[in-house]
Formats: C-alpha cells, structure tokens, sequence
C-alpha cells in the first residue's frame, strides 16, 4: 500500500526526521492561507499523487484534454504564484512516465517551506530479498533518477545493510554516512535521521521509503525534501491506521473489488480475459496467450479457496472490460474441483449473458466431471485438455492477436 | 530416494483442530503421510480422527516431539500467527532433536517477521524450513508416499525428475507434463513465492545433487528477485545434472504485483527474460513456453544419454 507525500512527512515529523513545514490542501483558498502561514519566501506547491516523476509530468485538463501547465511540483516566489499553480494543478490529471497516458486526477496537494539546499543526495531503505535483510541504499546524486545513476555512475551508490530484530549498527551507519562524504553537523544529522528511518521502517511494517532529494542544508543539516513510503500489505491486521491513509482514488476499481472478494487482479493491455487458479499459473497463462499469438486482458489469480461466488465475481470483473473478445478458464484443480469451476462457470455466464468465446481448460481434481458439466450445458464452449491446447484455441477462435 | 522426507517420516501438524489442518491432515494420511499428533495451544488432551487412525493433539510443539518422535511439522495457522508457530517449531526440534523440518503452508506473513524468522533459523543449524507461502512438499513411493503439504497427491508417481517451483499451481502443471512424457517424480519442492522464505532453490539443487535417484530437475522460477539468476550462476560448477528451466510472468507489465507478493519487477529488475538469459548461460535446458516444460524435459534427458530418442 503506497501513501501520500504528505501523509509520509506527517509520519517523518513524528519519528524526529527533519522535513520542512508544509500543509496538506485540497483547495486554492487553503493553498494560500498555507503559503501566509509559511512566512517563507520560496515556497514548494507540489501536486499529492501515488506515481513518480511528478515534476517532469504535465498537467491535462480531464474535460478538453488541453495542456494546462508542464511540472507537477512548482516552486513559487509569491503568493499570485501560490495561486495560480495550485489551480492548475487541482482537479487536472497529472501524467508522468509512471502513471500511463491517462494520468492521475490530482486532488490534494502539499505546500511546504523553501529550503536553503547544499547538496542534494538520495536515500532508501527497502527490503533486501537477496540477503533476507533491509537495505539502506544512499546517493551523492540526488534529485535524478536512481536507476539512471545505477546505470551511469554506480560508484555514487553506497549501500549499508541492517537486520530487524537487531536493529542498525552504529559502525555501519557512520560508514555508510562517511562514504557518502559527509561530516561533521551532516554526519551527525545523517545518523540521527537513518536511526530513526530504521526504526520506522520496521515498527510500521514498510516495504520501502524512499527520499529523493534528501538535502543538506547550508548549516548542515539533513532534511527529507520529499518523501515515498509503501507498506507491506501482509502486515495490515496489526496496522488498523493505515485504513486512514488509504486513498482509494489512487487504486484501481476493479483491483479493489476483486481484493475484496480474494481474487487477485491485474488490468493488462490486450483482448483475451484469463481466469487462473494460482499466481504462478495465471502467469504462465498469460505467456501462453502471448506465445501463441494472443495479448492477455489481464491477470487474475482466483485464489485456493474459491467458490462459486467469487468465480461468478471474477467472470463479471473479467467482462466488464469493453476491449474483450474472448475467455480463457485455466483450473489445475488441487483442493479447488473442476466441476464447481465448471457450475459457477454456468452460472455467471447465464446472469451477465455472455456474448464472446469461451475456452475452458481443465485438470486435476474432477476435471472429467467438469468438462462434462460444461458440454451438457447450453454454454458455447470449447473445452480443451492441455495448456497449450488452451492458448491456441482461444487465440484461433478470436482470429489471431489483438489488432 | 528422495530428498527430506521419505514414507517414513513422522509428521506433525501445527493447528490440527482448525478447518484446514483437519481436511489437509486427512488428506495426507489419506496419501501415505505417517501423521503422529498434531498441535493446538489450548488443546491438549484432544483427539483428531484421521482417516485409520486416532491422532493426539498436543498444547507445545517439544511435548509433540518429545510424546511421538516427529522429525517434521506441517503448519496450516493463520498468518498472524504463523511466526511464532515457526519460532516455537525451530527452538523444538533444535533442542530435542538437533534439527527437522517445518512446511509453513500459510500465505500472508508480514515480510519483517520472515526476516526475524530467517535470522533465527541461521543460529538453529539442521532445522530446514520450506515455504511460507507454498503447497509443501511430496515424495511419492511405489505405494501412495509422503506428502506434507496441500497438493493433490494422485497426480504424482514415483520417478526419476526432481522439481523445485516457487509457485503452487503451476507445479502441478509441471508434475502433469512430466507425468505426461512418462517421467515421475523423487521429490517436488514449493519453495513459495514471497520475497523472503526459507529453502531456496540452491539448497534443493543441493539435496538432488546428492540424491543419487534424482536424475533430472525441473526449475520453475518468477519474476521478482534473483534467486533464479544466482540459482543458475551456482548450478555452473555445482551441479552435475540435467536441468530443465521456465520462468513464468514473461508478460507481467513492470512494478505491478502478480498474486504473489514476491512476483514483481522493480526498478526493471527481476524480468523473465533475464532469468532466461541466466538459464540459458549456466546451460540450463530452457522451456519458454510453459506448455512444452515437458517436452524440454525430454529432450534435455535425451540429450544426457538418460533416455531413448
């Protein structure tokens, strides 16, 4: 679960991080009151979405579509500016390179302080699945892209790592801030802030912060100029507060129902709907469909315990995209029987009155019942055997990939 | 042969009186699986009826151990609960035993408490854990064979081809192509899919190394991570037997996880294709098309002399 930039300085601000003064708006009115209090000369009107590249994106006019400024995060000099960049940022879609053509649809922004800025560094902490640990991972180049500088300059990247449940060691925190060539006040900030980052990271359950820039003021102080933190998902039931910070808007529809009714659920590109018992397997479907000359509409994984209602769910999301031209049903029933797929298969088919083909692909557990269930019936189906079998009969029966 | 278990191997269900560790502690010993008791915190004293045998429930794991010789445990709990069920069946069979092996078939288990789980299993050498987050393990013999874990276990038979997967499912669509071209199994490991678990690929491909009934392997890797990439890189000089290797998610658009919450690609990494191209460099027999794993199979068996063309 990702969260806003302002609701991470919030938590920053309370775990003793340093970050400038800045106010949460979702109005022009509150941007300017935000700006007098601020009694700051320069200040940041940043746009509030979930996706990267805010400030090289555009804002579009979600009406007319017409361009209505270029940069997401502005850096006003007056209060005129103030307004002006809060009323075209609210209520405009941002597009970013991370948010696809459509963009985002901005409706909060962050007002913050100026600051006097030194250098600017990059800084993250994530987990290490490699070493089963948690990486701190710091930049002299901050404020560019990290993957850019992993590729041109990997010498800037110095890395420290700290175990959990032993918490981060002092020795590796001062290496990991000499190597980045700082010291004294900054070296001593820079402790100071990646102690409290670590133990952040691991009481509320994080999979990532990241802070790109993390400045070092003229007077040598560390500050966090922005700020992107995600949970681990896995870790909700002992987090009841994040259900606070959750900004549904920011998700997709569909993916949230299909959450909610145990299904996993991903919206691809393509023309062929997937219904897929296991994560590994809906995978394979898909490269199957690929190979095989077809683009996948989507992922979905029905989960180990699926029943008849989550399947008609699932059938009703999968349809719901107007681009389908055809199903493929994949079941390798394990605790899951192919003849209750098969049933609830019916079913939903018959409630949402389904119009395009339909390829069902069973094995395991009742997979001959299940087939058999679906022959006697009056669905139109193709029934195949194999996984290969599977994506050449739905890719043939559409007549070839998408167009 | 096999690795890690066999028909013999006394097994333990942690949570036997909840509803998945009553049906899938029926379906094991339905398989050949010897279930000697099982634990829940509270419920000592109980009886389970499994199918042909009466099984005794246990409140602590090291009673468990100590009242009925059981050298692995099975864990069907909750995942907020899992952690310390994991924790008390480590310290048990360490203490008791000197080492075991825990299946931790729970899905959901935060990542921070699996690194704390991980960090702890580092200093109780011998005791092996598979999973979090997998459908077990399975050994199948002549007749029916050891099963710990939730997989339909009629769909295996005895053979010659070990299989490591990250996935649940698509193991079995594995198992069913090997099935298929005639191939059984010795051993099929879910290693899972979250980003930190226990056994790993390379500690797999070790115990078939030495399983001198193990032929081949089957590896059935994801995106995310890469465990796959330094699972080939170690294979070069490690390992001196036939591999066959897929990779599923070649199509999963980047930073979006898929089902699994290890399946992701970020910051462009963890792709199929450089998990393919790490496959193919340690000449590993690749199958890029999930349908053809077996056929692979055949021809990479073929190809070491192990079968007739």
């Amino acid at each position: 679960m990702n969260i806003h930039e302002y609701q991470a300085k919030a938590m920053f601000r309370e775990s003793g991080v340093l970050v400038q003064q800045g106010f949460h708006c979702t109005t022009v009115d509150q941007a300017l009151s935000a700006y007098d209090s601020l009694g700051s000369d320069v200040v940041a009107v940043k746009s509030q979405i979930h996706a990267g590249g805010r400030g090289k994106g555009d804002l579009f006019c979600p009406d007319s579509g017409d361009l209505v400024m270029q940069g997401g995060v502005k850096v006003a000099f007056s209060r005129d500016e103030v307004g002006d960049f809060a009323s075209n940022i609210l209520g405009h879609r941002l597009v970013t390179k991370q948010t696809g053509p459509s963009g985002k649809m901005v409706s909060n922004l962050y007002v913050e302080a100026g600051c006097d800025i030194a250098h600017e560094y990059y800084l993250a902490l994530l987990v290490d699945r490699e070493r089963d640990s948690i990486l701190i991972m710091g930049s002299t180049e901050g404020g560019v892209d990290i993957e850019e500088v992993a590729e041109t300059s990997p010498e800037a990247i110095h890395k420290a790592w700290f175990d959990p449940s032993e918490g981060l060691n002092e020795e590796v925190a001062g290496a990991l801030a000499s190597s980045l060539g700082l010291s004294e006040a900054s070296h001593s900030s820079f402790l100071e802030m990646i102690g409290n980052l670590s133990s952040l990271f691991v009481e509320k359950d994080c999979s990532m912060i990241e802070i790109n820039p993390l400045v070092r003021t003229g007077e040598g102080s560390m500050v966090a100029l922005d700020a992107k933190v995600s949970f681990d998902d896995n870790a909700a039931f002992r987090h009841p507060w994040w259900d606070d910070l959750r900004d549904i808007s920011e998700e997709s529809d569909v993916e949230v129902r299909a959450h909610e009714h145990g299904l996993s659920y991903v919206d691809l590109e393509g023309n062929i709907g997937c219904l897929v018992n296991g994560a590994g397997l809906a995978m394979a479907t898909m490269d199957v469909i690929k190979l095989y000359g077809g683009e996948p509409a989507n992922f979905l994984d029905i989960g180990g315990g699926a029943d008849s209602e989550s399947i008609t769910v699932a059938f009703g999301i999968i349809l719901e995209d107007p681009r389908l031209e055809g199903i493929l049903v994949n079941i390798f029933g394990g605790i899951i029987r192919c003849d209750m797929v098969a049933r609830s298969i019916i079913e939903a088919s018959e409630e949402i009155g389904l119009q395009i083909p339909l390829v069902v692909r069973f094995s395991g557990t009742n997979h001959e019942e299940g087939r058999k269930v679906l022959e006697d019936s009056d669905l139109d189906v193709i029934t195949v055997s194999t996984l290969g079998d599977a994506g050449e009969a739905i890719v043939n029966t559409i007549g070839g990939g998408s167009s | 042969m096999s690795i890690w278990i066999n028909e013999e191997t006394k097994v333990l269900v942690q949570g036997i009186t909840g509803s998945q560790g009553t049906f899938h502690g029926t379906q094991m010993v339905e398989y050949g699986t010897d279930i000697v008791g099982g634990v829940t915190p509270g419920k000592g004293g109980q009886i389970v009826e499994l199918p042909g045998r009466s099984v005794p429930v246990f409140d602590t794991m090291s009673e468990a151990i100590s009242s009925t010789g059981a050298e692995a445990s099975v864990i069907y709990v909750p995942a907020r609960f899992a952690t310390p069920a994991i924790i008390e069946a480590a310290d048990s069979f360490y203490e008791l035993n000197g080492g075991g092996l825990i299946v931790c078939i729970t899905e959901g288990i935060p990542t921070l408490d699996m690194m704390k789980v991980v960090s702890h299993l580092e200093k109780r050498p011998g005791v092996r854990l598979i999973g979090p987050n997998c459908p077990g393990i399975i050994s199948p013999s002549d007749e029916g064979g050891c099963k710990i874990g939730i997989m339909p276990g009629y769909i295996h038979a005895k053979g010659r081809i070990g299989i490591i997967s990250k996935s649940g499912t698509l193991t079995y669509e594995a198992v069913a192509q090997t099935m298929s071209v005639g191939e059984g199994q010795t051993t099929c490991v879910g290693i899972g899919g979250d980003p930190v678990n226990g056994t790993g690929f390379i500690d797999c491909l070790e115990a078939f190394q030495k399983d001198s009934d193990t032929k081949a392997v089957v590896m059935i890797g994801e995106i995310g991570g890469t465990a796959e990439e330094e699972a080939a890189e170690w294979s070069k000089d490690n390992f001196s037997k036939p591999i066959v290797g897929f990779v599923a998610g070649a199509t999963a658009p980047p930073g979006k996880r898929m089902g699994h919450a290890g399946a992701i690609i970020s910051g462009g990494k963890g792709t199929a294709e450089e998990k393919f191209a790490a496959f193919e460099d340690a000449g590993i027999h690749i199958a890029r098309d999930p349908s053809k794993i077996g056929e692979a199979l055949v021809s990479a068996l073929v190809e070491a002399g192990l079968r007739e063309p």
